[in-house]
């Protein structure tokens, strides 16, 4: 291990640390463009410069693997002059149009100017100016500002995986641009407005919205996939005006996904702000009262086994148990958290959790995904798989549709058979999995989604015990959840009580008229044709399927709009912040709740939300331990039946409109119909 | 020549000939297995021998052929100049001007061409024959003046020499390349001085 002396101080560092990875530890800034911890280096800044004894001229730290005795200075004055020269060529041909940018307040080039920058320029030349290049609806382009530190070519080239962004041209004259001016087909694009230095690639949604300085900044999680992202919420007033990640190395490392990130829009439209209560077939706003009795009207004397539940899939902890305490209070069994129907199993908490954990991945040599495309269902597990698949030693296996992932698999099979060869041991993939370290394997919800699903589970189950995937240390077995609220609803048993209806039950009971009334917490993914005449109350913050088929409609909060517990699919339980309040009328959904349990005297034992949190803590303890994994003991799950022959379909047919909110979203709208093969917006869309 | 030219369009389409095809694949196997890409540059030089110049779908169709990313065969394209992004006339006329050739009176070369083809660099004459171009050191130095027509050095220039040399290229001659002042490749323009004897016995 090299030792070497910084700035006086000496230090001992792993073989292959860089000069600026050795600063960075001793707590030394060095400025940089180019470098970024999560690429690979290009060294072509040139800002991170350090003096090293013995080199004749300044050396790039950020390039320079440490060597034994090397002494490096990084305060002298020869150092200072270098970045000094360095930051006025940068400067050459960079407009100098901070008042104008959308990077300014946030800006690597403008803060570091601050320091190294002379107060005037010398260059008295023309400035060259770049065309601006078309990106897509996502990332706004301003390339006369680019300093061709090359970090968005890396990250679409090694983090994304989509190989679209270039450099074209050479010396003077080299320009950063997708293939003839084609918007970037991934899933991560957003993240490129992050890493850029400078104001040459923002954020287009939110230019010239507002200031970094003007925006209130709340820490919360996302609830757009199950990936459980961690966000930071900006807020001005009572608008959410963007939402940007925050660094969490067990989940998404430092990145965004761009429905959680731009779907932000969405917040703002088809919006519930009153309650509704339909008369003569047609909604009419209506005070919260009006809408509470028409409820109580018809849940008189009704008997508590025609009634029913569904939760949806954005729903936070909270709702969800006062919404089981609510039907218990009323004596219904017929609850579902499950509203795609998929067959997870009630109980054994291993059976439905991604076990080996997101950072796991990269401990995993061996990955079969069964009926999922995880780069549409949790972009950045999937951005997790590709960092392991990049190192090498990794091979991936698929059973279900073929997919445009970002690493090479072999196709195995379409349908539940293959998955029955494989455990049965019959196919050679069982092998690759039986000899591997850490094999893995990832089932999708396309595979639970169907009639087979229990079966289908229990498929996986054997296999990942015919196959050794559960070992002392590593279970990995994992089930791929596309609902934040899902895992929370699986362990506060917001499923069938005792002879109680799951989701196909209650459709079916309410075709056949059996369920006088259906309660939908922000259930929308469903076909809302097949519930008959039931009297539907909508509990929720969108204007979507379920509102329009409900007779009675309670205005609810967005996850930006409430403190509320979400477990990811790993089921971590992460806090989420209130960063704005819910539009009009519109209240946090455990109080709708509390609130109408008063009105039909059932009255709900809690007053606060500290009191709800007590009594969820209270059932179950590990949602107290927020940002920690339990590890789940293997059961018994699943159920050994019939496989259906048919292929595994897919869970996400459309990335970009998953939910209510991502649905309300113009931004999202026009990312799918690009995505869809559309043609990219004109000049004019800004 | 009053008609400008009037470059062809970009073709839609763009596949390597049989013949072609059958030197991609010899050039490919010389790379070692897992380094193909290696190969795009001279894929890129056999695609522009056979169009003329790089359009978009020769452009595809090179990275198709090394299952290469477009951009990443586009970046090669357009970094080095050898390279032509835009359609040129049949024979490419590069003019040297770096400071030995113009020393050496390139100036004078440069207007026997305009002269002679009636277009400024950049530009192509009307019969889409010529393409005038003014490029940096070609490394024929000791040579200067020169220019180049398509793969082939012309040196040791007069206004003169320059007309003749276009001139048979219009009549659709080549030319013998080389030192049109009689000299012998770039040895000494009194004769060689060292090895004398040896040189003139072989």
């Amino acid at each position: 291990m090299p030792t070497l002396t910084i700035d006086g101080r000496e230090i001992t560092v792993e073989p292959g640390t860089t000069v600026l990875q050795a600063c960075e530890l001793l707590g030394i800034e060095v400025p940089r463009f180019c470098y970024h911890d999560r690429l690979s280096i290009a060294g072509n800044c040139r800002m991170c410069l350090v003096e090293q004894e013995r080199a004749p001229k300044p050396i790039a730290s950020c390039a320079m693997p440490c060597a034994d005795k090397m002494v490096i200075r990084t305060n002298t004055a020869g150092v200072r002059k270098a970045r000094n020269g360095v930051m006025e060529f940068l400067l050459i041909n960079h407009p100098l149009d901070c008042p104008i940018c959308d990077q300014g307040g946030e800006c690597d080039l403008q803060d570091q100017a601050m320091a190294y920058g002379f107060d005037r320029g010398r260059f008295h030349e023309n400035k060259r100016a770049v065309k601006d290049k078309q990106m897509g609806p996502l990332i706004k382009t301003i390339m006369t500002r680019c300093i061709h530190c090359t970090r968005c070519v890396r990250f679409a080239t090694e983090i994304a995986g989509v190989e679209e962004l270039g450099a074209t041209g050479r010396g003077e004259h080299m320009e950063i641009t997708t293939y003839l001016e084609q918007a970037i087909g991934s899933e991560l694009s957003g993240n490129l407005a992050d890493i850029c230095p400078v104001g040459a690639l923002t954020h287009k949604p939110h230019a010239f919205a507002a200031r970094p300085w003007e925006l209130r900044k709340t820490e919360s999680v996302d609830v757009h996939d199950a990936v459980g992202s961690n966000i930071r919420i900006d807020a001005r007033g009572r608008e959410v005006m963007r939402i940007l990640p925050r660094l969490n190395e067990d989940i998404n490392e430092e990145w965004l996904s761009d429905k959680s990130r731009y779907a932000v829009d969405g917040l703002k439209r088809q919006r519930l702000d009153r309650p509704f209560v339909r008369e003569g077939g047609k909604l009419r706003p209506a005070e919260w009262s009006e809408a509470f009795q028409a409820i109580a009207a018809r849940l008189k004397g009704q008997d508590g086994r025609r009634l029913g539940a569904i939760a949806g899939d954005l729903v936070e902890a909270e709702s969800l148990l006062a919404l089981k305490d609510l039907m218990a209070a009323l004596g219904s069994p017929h609850l579902d958290c499950r509203q795609d129907g998929a067959k997870l199993p009630g109980g054994v908490r291993a059976g439905y959790l991604f076990n080996s954990t997101i950072a796991g991945i990269e401990a995993a040599d061996a990955l079969v995904i069964v009926a999922s495309n995880p780069r549409r269902e949790a972009a950045l597990i999937n951005a997790r798989i590709r960092k392991r698949w990049l190192r090498g030693g990794l091979r991936v296996g698929l059973i279900g549709q073929r997919a445009g992932l970002t690493y090479k698999y072999e196709h195995l099979g379409a349908g539940p058979q293959t998955l029955k060869e494989l455990a049965d041991g019959r196919h050679s993939f069982f092998e690759v999995l039986r000899g591997a370290k850490r094999p893995m394997l990832i089932l999708g919800m396309a595979g639970l989604a169907r009639p087979d699903g229990a079966a289908v589970l229990a498929e996986a189950r054997r296999l990942a015990e015919t196959a050794g995937l559960i070992r002392e240390g590593w279970n990995g077995f994992n089930v791929l959840h596309t609902a934040a609220g899902r895992v929370a609803g699986m362990d506060l048993g917001f499923l069938p009580g005792e002879s109680g209806l799951d989701t196909e039950g209650m459709l079916a009971a309410a075709e056949r008229g059996e369920l006088a009334a259906l309660w939908l917490l922000g259930a929308d993914e469903l076909p809302m044709r097949r519930l008959g005449t039931a009297f539907v109350v909508y509990q929720g913050h969108h204007g979507d399927a379920g509102a329009h088929r409900a007779d009675v409609v309670l205005p609810g909060a967005a996850y930006a709009e409430k403190d509320g517990l979400w477990l990811n699919t790993e089921g971590r339980p992460q806090l989420g912040r209130r960063a704005s309040f819910p539009p009009g009328d519109a209240r946090e959904d455990w109080t709708i709740l509390r609130a109408f349990s008063e009105v039909i005297d059932k009255r709900l034992p809690y007053d606060t939300l500290a009191d709800l949190r007590r009594r969820l803590f209270q059932l179950a303890p590990h949602f107290a331990r927020l940002d920690a994994v339990e590890p789940a003991p293997w059961g018994e799950f699943g159920r050994a039946d019939r496989l259906d022959a048919a292929p595994f379909g897919v869970a996400v047919s459309d990335f970009h409109l998953t939910n209510p909110i991502a649905r309300a979203s113009g931004i999202m709208a026009e990312c799918s119909r690009l995505a869809a093969g559309g043609a990219a917006g004109t000049g004019t869309h800004g | 020549m009053t008609d400008a030219w009037q470059p062809p369009a970009a073709p839609a389409q763009f596949a390597f000939s049989a013949e072609n095809e059958a030197r991609a694949r010899t050039i490919i196997a010389r790379y070692p297995q897992g380094r193909q890409h290696s190969a795009v540059m001279p894929l890129l030089d056999l695609a522009q021998r056979q169009q003329g110049w790089l359009p978009p779908a020769a452009i595809e169709h090179v990275a198709r052929f090394l299952e290469m990313p477009r951009i990443r065969v586009q970046e090669v394209a357009s970094f080095y100049t050898m390279y032509r992004l835009r359609p040129v006339g049949r024979h490419l006329v590069q003019v040297c001007t770096t400071t030995p050739c113009w020393l050496r009176d390139s100036d004078a070369v440069v207007a026997a061409c305009k002269n002679k083809l009636g277009v400024e660099f950049g530009g192509t004459t009307a019969d889409g024959k010529f393409t005038l171009l003014e490029v940096e050191c070609l490394g024929a130095c000791v040579n200067a003046p020169m220019l180049q027509i398509d793969d082939d050095y012309y040196e040791d220039l007069t206004p003169e020499a320059t007309e003749r040399i276009l001139d048979a290229f219009a009549r659709g001659e080549k030319p013998a390349p080389g030192p049109q002042g009689g000299r012998r490749s770039s040895e000494p323009t009194g004769g060689p001085t060292t090895l004398a004897q040896f040189t003139k016995d072989g």
